[in-house]
């Protein structure tokens, strides 16, 4: 077990081009679950795979357990990796792939069983250990995977869009089981998905890159509270943050032909910054609904109703002259139908402001 | 579970009657198209076979017997004429070029194909480019060189040309199987703690042996069947069977049931090694599609 540091790494990968991981700068504690998300090309896989030793560090240093990588070989780590493929060696036994890694390390052969079959016990996979893999289901495979993985008892576990191979329902269970393995374990672990939801509910930490930068890295909570920028605001959560560029006036902002008050405090933290508009960033939780014509709130109109038990999501746009498209979430059965005028209010105050030119918190 | 299931059955059934119905006509054709090429390409191999059990005399009616006394006579006369140095030369040079082919095709193949050097697209065309000359116009300064080292009539000779005939398409032929591996496989490997060899060995080489079993067989009968430069560059000590066969051809004299009896002879060991290959060949030349 050991910290894992990314220090200032980059890889580009055609010289010239835009670096596929730029500076990285991350400190991953000893024993820590952090996921790595992003959008498609993002630079998650490349980061990963400069961790692992598949891809070279160009500038910059990923430190393991204190020892710098850069010119180590993969084996010569102490990590183990599970792919998306999942990369079974399909000549083998599911008990050979899975004792592969500790016959590569001189293991005794009694040994390399008894750790076999323990990890198989705990994946469920005794009655397996004979077959070939390509006899196994998807999630058998993943399994068998994460066994191999496992055995090891590396440094540093790294995973790579592991889940995306399953259905839906095994997604959301073997997502569970890993979480729950790995603080078992006690294992640092570097995850990597593009899976907002899996990054919140995996990891202790998430990290989010965008075009190869780090936009930020904190814990779930803290991402979801407090974006450091109006992508990571609209990254995560789901459905996404109403995200509104307006003019600042006298009480607040303004929207449309109505004007929003703000809090005090948020009102200071606009001209502190001395901006004269704002991007507003407000949650669909974040907005009380009430009936058109009472005078408060902005007028919109509903246009689809997500109706999913516990609670429901409106789908509407703003009476602003420019439709502009807003979510809200309300209680379930809240009768309201396509159609309706409403009128929203935000509820809270901890609004999200951020800079309409940086994109940066406010 | 039960309800969905029996509900989706007959749509699906349905959905799969329309097509196969259709597909029933075209496969039939396919199948008469199957059989008539490949009786095409039988016929004359068992025209061949049956020839070699006849006299010299009905091996020439015309049209040919189809019922008569079979006999050995034939064969007796092929090996009383002494095929078996002959044969034990191909052996050799067959089985020593094919091994050499593999063992420097297989590091070639990996070089181009799962850690591909620079510039591959113009190292394959060379190799490629080496069998556009036409045997003929290599021979003479072939003739020359081996001349003059001294190796006429050596199967050495043999086995070197047949390495170097057979590894363009052996490389090629490898890399294309060497393609079809993930190389997730070899990152894999890497990370559990194999070395390149190692990995090579143990993950890779059980991958591809089908393509390697096709690749063989391909080079087996390619130097088993060479003819051009055993005919020139060998005589007495290291002629392989191709000559011993053309030997049978006189100019006066019934010939064509001792030639077809050796030529059995000569086809028999390809048709075993063929045999022997069939399982892991079917795989190798149908690796894509299986993995
Ligand atoms: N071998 C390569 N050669 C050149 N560019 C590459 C290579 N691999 C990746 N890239 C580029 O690097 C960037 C980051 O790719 P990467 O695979 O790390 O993205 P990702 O975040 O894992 O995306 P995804 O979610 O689609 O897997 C992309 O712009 C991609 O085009
Ligand atoms: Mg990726």
């Amino acid at each position: 077990m050991a910290e894992v540091e990314f220090d200032q790494a980059s890889r580009i990968y055609t010289a010239g081009a835009k670096p596929a991981v730029n500076r990285l700068d991350l400190e991953i504690e000893d024993g820590e679950f952090v996921v790595l998300v992003g959008p498609s090309g993002s630079g998650k896989s490349t980061a990963l795979r400069m961790l692992a030793g598949l891809e070279e560090i160009d500038g910059g240093q990923i430190r393991i357990g204190g020892r710098n990588m850069v010119g180590v070989p993969s084996r010569d780590r102490d990590i183990a990796m599970v792919f998306q493929n999942y990369a079974l060696y399909p000549n083998k036994t599911v008990g050979e792939n899975m004792a592969f890694p500790l016959k590569m390390r001189g293991v005794p052969k009694e040994e390399r069983a008894s750790k076999v079959r323990a990890a198989a016990e705990i994946l469920g996979l005794s009655e397996y250990l004979d077959r070939k893999p390509r006899a196994l289901s998807g999630g058998q495979r993943q399994r068998v995977a994460m066994g191999r993985a496992i055995v090891r008892e590396p440094q540093v576990f790294l995973m790579d869009e592991p889940l995306s191979n399953l259905d839906a329902k095994m997604r959301v269970s073997t997502r569970t089981e890993i979480a729950a393995m790995q603080r078992r374990l006690g294992v640092t672990t570097v995850y990597v998905t593009h899976d907002q939801v899996e990054a919140m509910t995996m990891g202790d930490r998430v990290a989010l890159l965008k075009d190869g930068e780090l936009q930020q890295f904190a814990t779930p909570a803290e991402l979801y509270d407090q974006p450091a920028n109006a992508f990571v605001a609209g990254f995560i959560g789901s459905p996404a943050m109403n995200l509104f560029t307006l003019p600042v006036s006298e009480q607040g902002v303004r929207m449309g032909s109505s004007e929003l008050a703000l809090p005090r405090s948020l009102r200071s933290r606009i001209s502190d910054a001395g901006l004269s508009t704002v991007q507003l960033g407000i949650r669909p939780e974040q907005w009380t609904v009430g009936a058109d014509g009472n005078g408060s709130g902005v007028k919109a109109q509903v246009d689809v109703v997500e109706e999913l038990g516990s609670d429901a999501f409106l789908y509407a746009h703003l009476d602003d002259g420019e439709q502009t498209p807003v979510v809200v979430r309300t209680s379930g059965r809240s009768g309201a139908r396509r159609g309706d005028q409403i009128a929203l209010t935000p509820t809270s105050e901890d609004l999200h402001l951020f800079d309409p030119s940086t994109g940066e918190r406010v | 579970m039960a309800a969905p299931t029996a509900e989706r059955a007959p749509a699906a059934r349905t959905e799969e009657l329309a097509p196969a119905k259709k597909g029933k006509v075209g496969s039939s054709l396919l199948t008469v198209l199957a059989w008539i090429v490949g009786i095409g390409f039988f016929f004359p191999i068992l025209w061949m076979v049956l020839t070699a059990f006849k006299q010299e005399a009905d091996a020439y009616t015309s049209p040919p017997k189809l019922f008569f006394t079979p006999t050995l006579e034939q064969f007796r006369t092929v090996f009383d004429a002494g095929i078996g140095p002959y044969l034990l030369n191909s052996l050799f040079a067959t089985v020593v070029s094919t091994i050499l082919v593999l063992a420097l095709a297989t590091p070639a193949a990996f070089a181009v194909s799962l850690r591909p050097v620079k510039k591959v697209q113009d190292v394959l065309f060379f190799f490629i480019s080496t069998k556009m000359l036409p045997v003929v116009a290599a021979i003479v300064p072939i003739y020359v060189v081996v001349n003059n080292v001294g190796m006429l009539d050596n199967i050495w000779t043999l086995i070197i040309l047949y390495t170097a005939m057979n590894l363009p398409i052996a490389v090629w032929m490898m890399r294309s199987f060497f393609q079809e591996v993930p190389k997730e496989l070899l990152e894999a490997a890497s990370m559990d703690g194999a070395s390149l060899a190692r990995s090579l060995r143990e993950v890779v080489l059980p991958v591809i042996s089908p393509g390697m079993a096709a690749t063989a067989l391909i080079c087996v009968i390619f130097a088993w069947n060479e003819f051009f430069f055993a005919v020139n560059l060998t005589a007495a000590r290291a002629a392989t069977v191709p000559v011993f066969l053309v030997g049978f051809i006189t100019s006066e004299g019934l010939y064509f049931a001792k030639l077809c009896a050796a030529a059995t002879l000569a086809a028999l060991p390809v048709v075993i090694a063929g045999w022997i290959a069939q399982n892991k060949l079917v795989q190798g030349l149908s690796f894509g599609a299986v993995k």
